[in-house]
């Protein structure tokens, strides 16, 4: 990296957030009566450290497969905001693949995957159909279809599928062997490997493909590509039914993975679909900076739990740290125009 | 007895918060500053209305307080769209999600507990007729917004400003002062709308209590075209949805069909209009920044 792009890195307004969200996180701590380096050491010590860096991979898994789903249609300037919807939908689908079909367990797994897979496409193209056919924001389409979708995986995990004897809203546990492989005795699975994959496609896809070009341009300025003969609506489908199915595979890799079984809210609770645009958001989309900003967020949301137990500050200062950050990148900028006119930019950032 | 003056009388509750979080959206949308953070300035008041009105004993200072605290955070928004120039829908995003952890976070440090705050020494808002004064407020507002709109030189002003805004500046109309204060009005009412729903609707804070809410209020801004009456009714379907919602859970259908059916409702009524709307204005080019007022 020579001298003129580090420096161009430091000056960027996205340095300049992060920056400032630490320093604001400070002030909150130093608020509640905590030290700020103490905490932000146990954030760090408690999500990179041997008993925590497990844990920082397996919430990373889902916070990367989501931010990878929001960022693709971001990169086109597209936002789906119905990642939950999608997630629970691709969740639901992959559990009652993995206790009703008749093949054995690793097919079974594949089957489960794709299954899931094809549910989030399926309504993230919905959403899609929305705004093409009747005008409806994708915004609001895409959030609003998500309700429902959540409401009916809730009522088939609490009614139909419940476990029978279970006091917890949740379907049985899947049969032996449909499950992901998991790294050792850690609860990092090869999920994992699959949403590095997404992000290395994704990369490839963005860099080196004619498609990835036109997302990019799509990005930029709408109205040329369309003037240079890129169908948006075509494009808005297609960008969404591979939205919708890294979402569905986020619910379906959570499914397989420990506890073996859809359990409501467990998909939803932690927040990944908000986290994982937070990150897609910070890193303007660029597939590396995405897969960065997830991880990062991942160590702020694991730590968080850290700095909870020795500083005794609640752990969603995490959450008010993510958004803080947007906020300041958000107000700083125009948000497609961020990939034009970087280097001109760089004098005046800061 | 699916029909009698209960239903009615819930409908009008449910609305309330819908229709003064929208009229301060369509104030926005009026005035060219796409307003998607109502949810986050509802939640805030929320929370601002029930640790006011505890501390102090008073509902009526919480009301004061959370409308207050609701517009000094719209100007994140004011700050970061108009003066900024930032993208308005991304910092809208950012506000709404941190609403909901500045909440979760305060009421665990403030009140140490998680999940929901209900103590029976919180003063909830007197009922008149069945419906808090908010309630009369918020009817009271549409009548001042549809007038202010039409008649009054500043409604015009507000208008001409999101339409032309370079039209507007020429005159010697400063549309970042209207914007602003479009912002600051949307909110003050979702200050309102958020002291509503938390010492109105019912006497209690609990994680993010909104609900989506004011994303509702963001496409009843859609479906009245941002018009103060049309707002009004789309915030009757939604409280007549979530009511009847209700009414349907006490003859025992599950409560997550009922949860979701206000979304399905207005997201049925937006295709429907929207589709409509469509096929009238046939093919003309959406130049605003959000396509509602088009």
């Amino acid at each position: 990296m020579t001298r003129d792009r580090l420096t161009g890195a430091l000056r960027s307004p996205v340095a300049f957030s992060v920056l400032a969200g630490v320093v604001i996180g400070a002030l909150f701590l130093a608020g509640t009566g905590a030290d700020p380096v103490t905490a932000y050491g146990a954030v760090l010590t408690g999500s990179l450290g041997a008993d925590g860096i497990g844990s920082t991979l397996s919430t990373g898994t889902s916070v990367l497969g989501m931010a990878l789903a929001l960022a693709i249609p971001l990169r086109a300037g597209l936002i789906n905001l119905g990642g939950d919807g999608q997630m629970v939908l691709g969740g639901i689908t992959a559990a009652v693949t993995g206790l009703y079909s008749p093949l054995p367990a690793p097919l079974t797994v594949v089957l489960a995957l794709l299954a899931g897979m094809a549910a989030g496409a399926g309504y993230a193209a919905l959403a899609a159909l929305c705004e093409n056919r009747l005008g409806v924001p994708l915004l609001v389409s895409s959030l609003l279809l998500s309700y429902p979708a959540v409401s009916l995986a809730s009522y088939l995990a609490r009614y139909p599928l419940k476990e029978p004897g279970s006091s917890l809203p949740q379907t049985r546990r899947l049969p032996e062997g449909v499950a992901l492989p998991a790294f050792g005795e850690s609860t990092v699975t090869v999920g994992l490997l699959l949403v590095v994959l997404a992000a290395a496609l994704y990369w490839f896809a963005d860099r080196r493909t004619a498609l990835g070009y036109e997302i990019r341009m799509t990005g930029l300025n709408p109205r040329f590509t369309a003037y240079a003969g890129v169908e948006r609506a075509g494009l808005t489908l297609r960008l969404m039914a591979v939205s919708g199915a890294l979402a569905g595979l986020v619910g379906a890799i959570g499914v397989l993975s420990f506890p073996y079984r859809f359990l409501d809210g467990s998909l939803t609770a932690p927040g990944y679909t908000w986290t994982g645009l937070t990150a897609a958001l910070l890193a303007a989309a660029a597939p590396l900076g995405t897969v960065l900003a997830s991880f990062f967020f991942a160590v702020l949301q694991v730590g968080g739990l850290a700095m909870e137990r020795t500083t005794e500050v609640p752990r969603e200062l995490t959450q008010v740290l993510q958004a803080i950050v947007i906020v300041f990148l958000a107000a700083r900028l125009r948000f497609p125009r961020r990939w034009f006119g970087r280097r001109n930019r760089q004098q005046e950032a800061v | 007895m699916f029909f009698d003056t209960d239903l009615p009388m819930s409908a009008l509750r449910a609305l309330t918060p819908i229709l003064l979080a929208a009229l301060g959206g369509a104030l926005c949308e009026r005035a060219g500053v796409f307003n998607i953070g109502l949810e986050g300035m509802m939640l805030l008041g929320c929370f601002t209305a029930v640790t006011t009105s505890w501390f102090t004993g008073s509902p009526w200072l919480g009301v004061l307080a959370a409308a207050l605290a609701a517009a000094a955070y719209s100007l994140v928004l004011a700050v970061g769209a108009v003066t900024l120039r930032g993208d308005a829908v991304v910092l809208g995003i950012a506000m709404n999600l941190l609403a909901v952890g500045l909440t979760s976070f305060l009421l665990r440090t403030i009140f140490g507990v998680q999940g929901t705050f209900d103590d029976p020494s919180l003063a909830g808002l007197p009922l008149i007729g069945g419906l808090s004064p908010l309630a009369y407020l918020a009817w009271a507002a549409v009548g001042v917004a549809a007038l202010a709109l039409s008649r009054h030189v500043w409604g015009l002003r507000l208008r001409g400003v999101g339409e032309a805004p370079d039209a507007a500046a020429t005159l010697g109309v400063s549309p970042a002062k209207y914007k602003y204060a479009a912002v600051l009005v949307s909110g003050v009412l979702c200050g309102l709308a958020g002291a509503q729903l938390a010492l109105g609707n019912v006497t209690l804070f609990s994680e993010n209590m909104t609900a989506g809410r004011g994303w509702i209020a963001v496409v009843a801004v859609m479906l009245g075209r941002a018009l103060p009456l049309g707002v009004l009714l789309a915030a009757l379907l939604f409280g007549i949805a979530e009511a009847a919602g209700f009414r349907l859970q006490g003859l025992g259908l599950p409560q997550q069909a009922t949860d979701a059916a206000p979304y399905v409702v207005t997201l049925g009524a937006l295709f429907l209009t929207t589709a409509r709307r469509r096929r009238r204005t046939s093919r003309t080019d959406r130049t605003d920044s959000t396509g509602v007022t088009a």
